[in-house]
């Protein structure tokens, strides 16, 4: 077998496969993204709380989760988790875990970006007699979600890019199936060549698609009702 | 097994996971400074190579660079073993990243500075190392800090091409032993230590760089 070349025919016969496997990627993706969000804004507002032992402990989770490797803790949430009774599919473990970890970063994002509204808006919202949840809901995070934008959108990118170690936990994705190509055909350069150039269209695309939503984002705000 | 022998393992891997970390973090630093400073200033055809690096480094995962390189490369004709193709991929993986910072913290430098260098009739050479990069480099600790950590996170990869790092270890012991509370507990311990530690390194250095240069007030 003749490794040193490129093998077209090859590499258009497990396409399919590898691209088939790429939903599974995305999903993974979509569906992490949406619970980094939702935990990093649930970060980034417990580190606003008014108890101080609260926010010390979320700063040292936080702290924690970011300066650990991801795939370890997908190991501890697909080997541990099960001994105090939850069991969750390869698929939920790495958004849980995804999301967990990108949410801790995004938390910093949130933060500081909550962090850049104006004083006097604050000030506003209180002599207008709003309550706390409206002033997040109406005031702060309209304005602060467009600064947001690029910096979340890194990480998403950057979360994308990490998915392919959800295959040590037998997942399915990209990379798992052109490494079971691979190790089939003994032919290892057009699958994982192939799944290079794939994330790589895929990440320029998603840039490209951010810088656009930030560009058509109303810079005024907008209201979230 | 005891808790005890379980750490005594564990520990035997974190060593390989330093010397992973001690051998890709100046060949990143390397990359980083060689193509962050052919972006800058070099004419147009290593300029192009130097983008191709960076964005193809940052592009794609570094788990796909690190298989390309461990199962690819052989069939080229060109065979190294696990360890090397750790130390390389992880190394230009973090240095592509590194490029960003070196080309940031060169940009940063007032403008001012450049103009000054220009009057008192600097070449360009002197003006690089003498004027710009000095002041460059203070700015650049910090963000080099968080790559160092990236690095540390990122050695977690290489268990996958059945190094015996930290990870590895872990993963092995779980199998054989199912004391997975324990085993993936202290393995998470000893990343936030190794961590914090090099933070904490390059908090020192920075302060230590800083010295003189008569930024962040007067202390």
């Amino acid at each position: 077998m003749n490794g040193f070349s490129w093998d077209w025919a090859f590499a258009w016969e497990v396409l399919p496969m590898i691209l088939s496997a790429a939903k599974v990627t995305l999903l993974a993706t979509l569906l992490g993204s949406i619970f980094a969000i939702f935990m990093g804004l649930v970060f980034a507002l417990l580190r606003r709380s008014p108890s101080r032992i609260l926010r010390n402990s979320i700063y040292w989770l936080v702290e924690f989760i970011r300066s650990t490797p991801l795939l370890v803790q997908i190991f501890f949430l697909y080997y541990v988790m099960p001994e105090f009774g939850i069991s969750m599919s390869p698929l939920m473990t790495g958004v849980f875990a995804l999301g967990l970890h990108y949410g801790a970063y995004l938390s910093e994002v949130f933060r500081s970006g909550i962090d850049g509204i104006e004083k006097g808006q604050w000030e506003a919202a209180r002599a207008l007699n709003l309550t706390t949840i409206d002033t997040y809901k109406d005031i702060v995070l309209p304005q602060a979600i467009r600064p947001m934008i690029p910096a979340t959108g890194n990480y998403i990118i950057a979360m994308f890019k990490e998915t392919p170690q959800l295959s040590a936990i037998t997942l399915l994705e990209m990379l798992q199936v052109a490494k079971i190509i691979g190790s089939e055909n003994f032919r290892y350069l057009e699958p994982f060549t192939l799944v290079g150039i794939l994330y790589l269209v895929f990440s320029i695309v998603a840039a490209y698609g951010i810088h656009q939503i930030e560009k058509r984002f109303p810079k005024e705000g907008f209201t979230l009702k | 097994m005891e808790f005890g022998e379980i750490v005594s393992v564990l520990l035997q891997g974190a060593v390989v996971t330093i010397k992973i970390v001690a051998m890709a973090l100046p060949l990143a630093a390397v990359m980083a400074f060689i193509f962050g400073l052919i972006r800058l200033y070099s004419p147009a055809p290593f300029k192009q190579i130097a983008i191709f690096y960076i964005e193809f480094f940052r592009g794609t995962s570094a788990l796909i660079q690190l298989y390309w390189i461990y199962f690819v490369l052989p069939f080229f004709g060109i065979t190294i073993d696990a360890m090397t193709a750790a130390v390389v991929a992880l190394g230009l993986n973090i240095g592509a990243y590194g490029t960003e910072v070196v080309r940031g913290a060169v940009q940063s430098v007032p403008k001012g500075q450049y103009e000054a260098s220009i009057a008192l009739n600097f070449t360009a050479r002197q003006r690089v190392w003498r004027i710009i990069l000095p002041q460059a480099f203070v700015n650049m600790i910090p963000p080099f800090g968080n790559l160092a950590i990236e690095l540390v996170k990122a050695t977690s990869l290489v268990s996958l091409i059945t190094i015996g790092d930290l990870t590895f270890k872990a993963k092995s012991l779980a199998d054989t032993t199912l004391q997975v509370g324990e085993i993936f507990g202290v393995v998470l311990f000893l990343y936030f230590i190794m961590s914090q530690a090099l933070a904490l390194l390059f908090k020192l250095l920075e302060k230590r760089l800083s010295k003189g240069l008569g930024r962040g007030g007067i202390n």
